[in-house]
């Protein structure tokens, strides 16, 4: 046990006394973060819509004024015929289109409910979603003031038509996903260079030829990382939550649990690379190419999964960073609890035993 | 001790024969010196000895333990230092230790008199970090890691490689001291005039043992007499030296050729002076030699 921990004790020396790997460790998240997330909200702001009103009475009215003083809208023009609305897409002048029929306001007075159209440009679609989210809201809060005073509800339904992207699903959001990303990057690339590293300085022969189980040298190379990654999805959070203001809507316990998981699997997939890598750099790079590339491909995060190909949506399911994204999303965004995700956290934790499993048999005693 | 029977190590499938069939015995408390260029196979035979490598064929005991099935009884016996072993350049001295003490299951102070003498040199330097030490004193640091935990058989693979020749010499002295202490050393080195400090030697190359013994026996089993010859023009020298038809064998040595004669008759020497004349040599000099390691080691290369 005093082994063990002298171990865990050298590796945290390590990691702490290298700028660059510290660095990589936390200042990846942080910038990541904030490029990721100004990136996003800046754009929101002032975007510029249409309003094609084929009612032209007081509910219409209403909403268009309600539209026009949130700060995310700019109203471009108050009416145009139906058609000049394509035609300012292609321009790309307009982001968003809100097409008030005929008869609007009677239908809603008349058979408490009535339809309005929102058009998207969907090119973009984390854009077309989040404006179209923005929308709905302005007008479920129109409704809900109307409401206040009325026996019976009245429904203003909203048609969402996204343009040039009808798949389009939920609404993206990019912290489970750089999560995601940071804890693959950091436990993989960390954990394998740190084991090569060992290999390249000839120490890894000197620990072999010792009484330490070859076993409880990967564990203490692991543990300190683990603790690590733990600082590292503590510091997202806080970030996301203070500077992003996107608050964990679900259990940050389940949440911390689920991401012990997916770094024990990120863990095990690095020790599977320095089982096989000789230098750090085949390490790094094997990391990069084999880690990174399949997790910004396949977890859902950049690329919407339902509308690749079948192969690739079956690739996909192997893709751990996948289940953990949506487990993150789950728990952060929607706020569902463990007995929603329960089918997502045993696959997770197949695919981690897996790898665990693999790694552990593969790792050699000796040296070759 | 260490035994070792038809002792094979192939790589790539068999093409590449690193060790092959090596037998040799160390007894206890003996300085054993393994002395080959690079690529002859030591380090294979270390990795080997230490239950790094599993061997293709032949079987080996390390204080009469198998190196194949009692490989974690041996780990903890013996005392290892890889020829690039290089600590961990971000820990400082004292860590280091600390650290290969800690691994073996013991404490500095336990052992302190096994490294005392070593350790004394590079304590003023304990909190230095083990990268910004000098080369002589990184081999002391890794040598006192590999003896911290009391080994009773200690391999070292080419100690002194790139450590510098007063260093060198200390590192041997220190050898000296441990093996008094009765630990088994097998040491190898690229270094012939090395040899000479071992008890007994083994040449080694192209993974085959050519002679071991004692470095006095395998001088005096020189077979030839040795001339030392040098003049003024060397290059042409050794032409010359080549095309006499009493030449054995010629090679350079230092600043002189090393040369040994057909018919080692009386006056050789004074015929070949005659022949270097004619040939317009000046400033020659021929004189009897005693044969070292390496002149024994470069006509071992030779049959």
């Amino acid at each position: 046990m005093r082994q063990f921990l002298t171990f865990i004790k050298k590796e945290f020396s390590h990691v702490l006394r290298d700028r660059k790997t510290l660095l990589i460790l936390f200042g990846l998240p942080v910038v990541q973060i904030i490029i990721f997330g100004f990136a996003l909200s800046n754009e929101v702001k002032n975007a510029k819509i249409v309003v094609v009103d084929y009612a032209k009475d007081d509910v219409s009215r209403q909403i268009m004024n309600k539209i026009e003083a949130s700060r995310y809208f700019e109203l471009e023009k108050r009416s145009l015929a139906h058609h000049e609305v394509e035609a300012g897409f292609k321009e790309g002048q307009i982001k968003l289109a809100v097409v008030f029929p005929a008869n609007f306001g009677a239908d809603l007075l008349h058979f408490n409910r009535a339809q309005l159209q929102v058009i998207a440009d969907a090119s973009d679609p984390n854009l077309a979603n989040t404006l179209t989210n923005y929308l709905s809201t302005i007008v479920m809060d129109y409704q809900l003031a109307l409401n206040e005073n009325q026996a019976v509800p009245l429904q203003i339904g909203t048609e969402v038509r996204m343009l040039y992207n009808p798949q389009l699903k939920g609404a993206h959001n990019f912290v489970p996903g750089v999560m995601a990303l940071v804890l693959m990057l950091v436990c993989v690339m960390m954990t394998s260079i740190s084991i090569v590293r060992e290999k390249e300085l000839g120490t890894m022969e000197i620990l072999l030829v010792s009484p330490f189980k070859p076993v409880l040298v990967i564990l203490s190379k692991a543990v300190p990382y683990l603790i690590l990654s733990l600082v590292n999805v503590a510091s997202i959070l806080l970030l996301s939550v203070f500077v992003l203001d996107l608050p964990v809507k679900g259990s940050v316990l389940l949440l911390f649990a689920e991401s012990t998981l997916f770094i024990i699997t990120s863990l095990s997939l690095g020790l599977l690379i320095s089982v096989r890598a000789q230098t750090q750099q085949t390490a790094m790079l094997i990391s990069m190419m084999g880690m990174l590339l399949p997790t910004l491909l396949f977890s859902g995060f950049m690329f919407p999964i339902e509308n690749m190909p079948k192969v690739l949506q079956y690739i996909s399911n192997a893709v751990p960073a996948k289940w953990y994204y949506i487990i993150v999303k789950s728990i952060m965004i929607k706020g569902l609890s463990l007995s929603a995700i329960w089918k997502e956290t045993l696959i997770l934790f197949g695919i981690t035993m897996f790898f665990l499993m693999v790694s552990l048999k593969n790792f050699k005693i000796r040296l070759a | 001790m260490v035994l070792l029977q038809d002792l094979s190590k192939s790589y790539d499938k068999g093409n590449v024969k690193a060790v092959e069939a090596v037998s040799l015995e160390v007894p206890q408390g003996e300085l054993f010196g393994l002395i080959g260029p690079d690529g002859a196979g030591k380090t294979t035979l270390f990795r080997m000895l230490t239950t790094l490598l599993l061997p293709d064929g032949g079987r080996a005991t390390v204080n009469n333990l198998d190196i194949v099935k009692d490989y974690k009884a041996i780990r903890s016996q013996v005392g290892y230092m890889p020829g690039k072993f290089s600590l961990y350049q971000d820990l400082t001295v004292e860590e280091n230790l600390n650290f290969f003490a800690t691994l073996f299951g013991t404490t500095i102070e336990e052992n302190y008199h096994l490294i005392k003498d070593i350790y004394q040199q590079i304590e003023p330097f304990k909190n230095r970090r083990a990268g910004k030490l000098s080369g002589g004193m990184k081999q002391k640091l890794a040598l006192s890691c590999a003896l911290i935990h009391k080994p009773t058989v200690l391999f070292l693979d080419e100690p002194t490689t790139g450590v510098d020749p007063v260093s060198r010499k200390e590192f041997w002295e220190m050898l000296k001291r441990l093996k008094a202490q009765g630990i088994t050393i097998l040491v190898s080195t690229p270094y012939m005039d090395e040899a000479t400090l071992c008890d007994r030697i083994a040449l080694m190359q192209g993974g085959k043992i050519l002679a071991i013994d004692t470095p006095d026996a395998i001088v005096q089993q020189y077979p030839e007499k040795l001339y030392g010859v040098r003049a003024a023009a060397m290059q042409k020298l050794l032409l010359d030296l080549r095309a006499y038809p009493n030449t054995l064998s010629c090679f350079t040595f230092g600043e002189y050729f090393h040369l040994s004669f057909k018919d080692d008759h009386a006056g050789a020497a004074e015929d070949l002076e005659r022949y270097l004349e004619s040939k317009g040599h000046e400033r020659i000099g021929i004189g009897e030699v005693t044969p070292t390691i390496e002149d024994c080691f470069i006509r071992l290369l030779k049959q």
